[in-house]
């Protein structure tokens, strides 16, 4: 096997990962950005490969956090069974939502998201076990098998950071699959990938269902971390959050979605007790720029770049 | 009957207003949106953030103008804001339509849904620091205040003329658009920019006035809403999103499918609320699901 950019870049994250919390950094803070790393990685899947822009993706994230909240809480199962709940759950929501969303294309397909997402949302907001707007609190963080005590933060970030690389993995692998060359031949042209004969609305709906399921894996991880469930993960600024953090590290890239994240979540980090309601200005504005100016992403830019040089 | 359901026929009468009311919101953003896709192929996110500019200019006008100037005269009428916020809102558009979304019409579709989003954000951020996010009381003005007894119910004057006044609109714009010369230019543009331009017809000019006068129609429609509902700076971004399922639900192909799909959208979420209001949140959300089931392509449109 060759050794490529990509697993060196695969071993670099690697060693970042393992290492991170040892140097001092916190660790509620790290599991925070692997969560989302994830969750922009399973979302990359759809639109940098797929060419389909969902936006109502915290429809999966949601759902699988509440689901899985629900289940840690007051069925009182383990927390990896209790993550598999949530994450089943937003699997089969995924089937639902993207058999009805991959019926329209384009612009139609993010706004259906869009719709499909915010009816749930709504339906949180009344079902009495999310506890409204005060969201699912409490949720314990018992023992991983019944053996490993998560209440430790250094066993738990290990725990989410493995959860991480297993859902990186996965998507690194479809897309490195026939099934991932066939969705990028639908994203660039979609006509010339049907009269080759292929099913493009089941693989269309696979990789949404793929990337729903690990949504909510991503999700449902972020429950057991902040012990907490609410309407924050549902709402539809957070389907704006997951298309910034791909868009920014760089959409169709392998690691962009995670560069993104991590820029994200550490500008949040440090904004909220400084700016406050400027945060929202402030993912606006880059957001604008990303758009006009800056549509590779920060991974892409530097693909870019090492293209130039190496030439 | 309705006895029968507990149901008293002025409850009906009264969520069946509330539904028309709903459904003019529903029929003239949609239309702004479709009129706007139809040119520039672009679906405009910040409409609703567009709309409740416009609320909040009328709102600015009448309460905090006679702060500003410190004349008490200065204080801008409900009236001259049905013409002075689309105006500006209509300009702040073409404005952004010249800067920003003029530079992504030779790409994907997607991105200027995405510059939309962006600008929606900044600009729902920036009066959410200014004002809060507590709503604002906007008082209906004075000739239209009180109702009218039509028999079986009394009507608020005021709800009256928001149906009345929206209404109107959306037929002038069907009206334009389908029967003179310049929609004849504007529906030739939509089909083919460039056998257009050809004829000697700035097209350019013509994508940019339809964005101003697009969100223009967001801001009327923002100004007829801030008496009815509190003017606050999150009031356009829960609307949009039913509008988008409105305008997935109808297609954007016919102005007056839009017209109607929002009207009769409206009735029936206000019919819900009275036969099963905890559905009334999700009523058109299911409707757009079974539609895409049904007819993909919505009620009048037709696939591009």
């Amino acid at each position: 096997m060759r050794l490529t950019r990509t697993h060196l870049g695969f071993a670099a994250l690697i060693a970042i990962g393992a290492a991170a919390p040892l140097v001092g950094i916190y660790p509620t803070f790290l599991m925070k950005c692997w969560c989302f790393a994830l969750f922009a990685c399973a979302f990359n899947l759809l639109l940098g490969y797929a060419g389909l822009l969902s936006f109502g993706h915290a429809a999966f994230f949601g759902a699988a956090a509440y689901l899985a909240g629900h289940a840690i809480k007051v069925w009182g199962l383990t927390p990896e069974l209790g993550i598999l709940v949530g994450t089943a759950f937003a699997t089969a929501l995924g089937y639902v939502f993207g058999s009805l969303a991959i019926r329209r294309a384009g612009i139609y397909f993010a706004m259906v998201t869009l719709a499909l997402a915010q009816m749930l949302y709504f339906l949180w907001l009344q079902l009495a076990f999310t506890g409204g707007e005060d969201g699912l609190q409490g949720v314990p963080r018992s023992k991983l098998f019944g053996i490993v005590d998560l209440g430790d933060n250094m066993n738990l970030y290990y725990v989410v950071f493995a959860i991480f690389v297993f859902g990186f993995l996965l998507i690194y692998r479809s897309i490195n699959s026939p099934f991932g060359q066939v969705l990028k031949a639908i994203r660039e042209n979609e006509p010339r990938a049907i009269s080759l004969g292929y099913d493009v609305d089941k693989y269309k709906l696979l990789a949404f269902v793929l990337s729903a399921a690990l949504s909510g894996l991503a999700g449902a991880t972020k429950t057991v971390v902040f012990q907490l469930a609410s309407l924050t993960d549902a709402h539809w600024h957070m389907s704006g959050e997951v298309v910034l953090m791909t868009l920014l590290g760089g959409m169709g890239t392998v690691f962009g979605p995670v560069v993104g994240a991590v820029i994200v979540v550490s500008l949040e980090d440090q904004l909220a007790d400084k700016v406050g309601s400027w945060v929202q200005v402030i993912m606006g504005l880059i957001f604008v720029i990303c758009v006009l100016a800056f549509r590779r992403g920060v991974v892409g830019e530097l693909i870019a770049l090492a293209r130039r040089i190496s030439r | 009957m309705f006895e029968l359901l507990g149901i008293t026929p002025q409850g009906l009468y009264s969520q069946l207003l509330v539904g028309l009311i709903n459904g003019s919101f529903y029929a003239i953003l949609s239309l702004g949106l479709a009129v706007i896709f139809g040119m520039l192929n672009i679906i405009n996110f910040s409409h609703g953030a567009q709309y409740m500019m416009g609320a909040f200019i009328a709102w600015l006008g009448l309460t905090q103008l006679p702060v500003w100037t410190g004349s008490a005269d200065a204080a801008m009428s409900y009236w001259v804001a049905l013409i002075v916020a689309p105006l500006v809102v209509g300009l702040f558009g073409i404005l952004i339509e010249r800067t920003m979304l003029c530079r992504l019409y030779k790409l994907d579709h997607l991105y200027g849904l995405l510059l939309t989003f962006g600008l929606a954000l900044i600009i729902e951020g920036l009066f959410r620091d200014w004002y809060g996010i507590s709503g604002q009381r906007y008082e209906i003005p004075e000739s239209l205040q009180g109702a009218i007894n039509v028999g079986f119910m009394f009507l608020p004057k005021y709800r009256a003329w928001v149906i009345v006044a929206s209404l109107s609109v959306c037929f002038a714009t069907w009206y334009v658009i389908e029967r003179t010369k310049l929609g004849s230019y504007l529906r030739a543009a939509t089909e083919n920019p460039k056998l257009v331009q050809a004829f000697g017809v700035n097209v350019p000019l013509m994508i940019t006035l339809t964005y101003g006068f697009g969100v223009a129609l967001a801001a009327f429609a923002g100004v007829l809403g801030a008496p009815i509902f509190t003017v606050s700076p999150k009031m356009g971004a829960d609307l949009i999103i039913v509008v988008f399922a409105v305008v997935v639900i109808g297609g954007m192909g016919s102005i007056l499918g839009s017209i109607v799909t929002g009207l009769g959208l409206g009735l029936i979420e206000g019919l819900t609320k009275v036969f099963y209001p905890e559905a009334s949140a999700v009523v058109i959300f299911v409707i757009m699901a079974i539609v895409l089931m049904v007819r993909p392509a919505g009620l009048f449109g037709r696939e591009r």
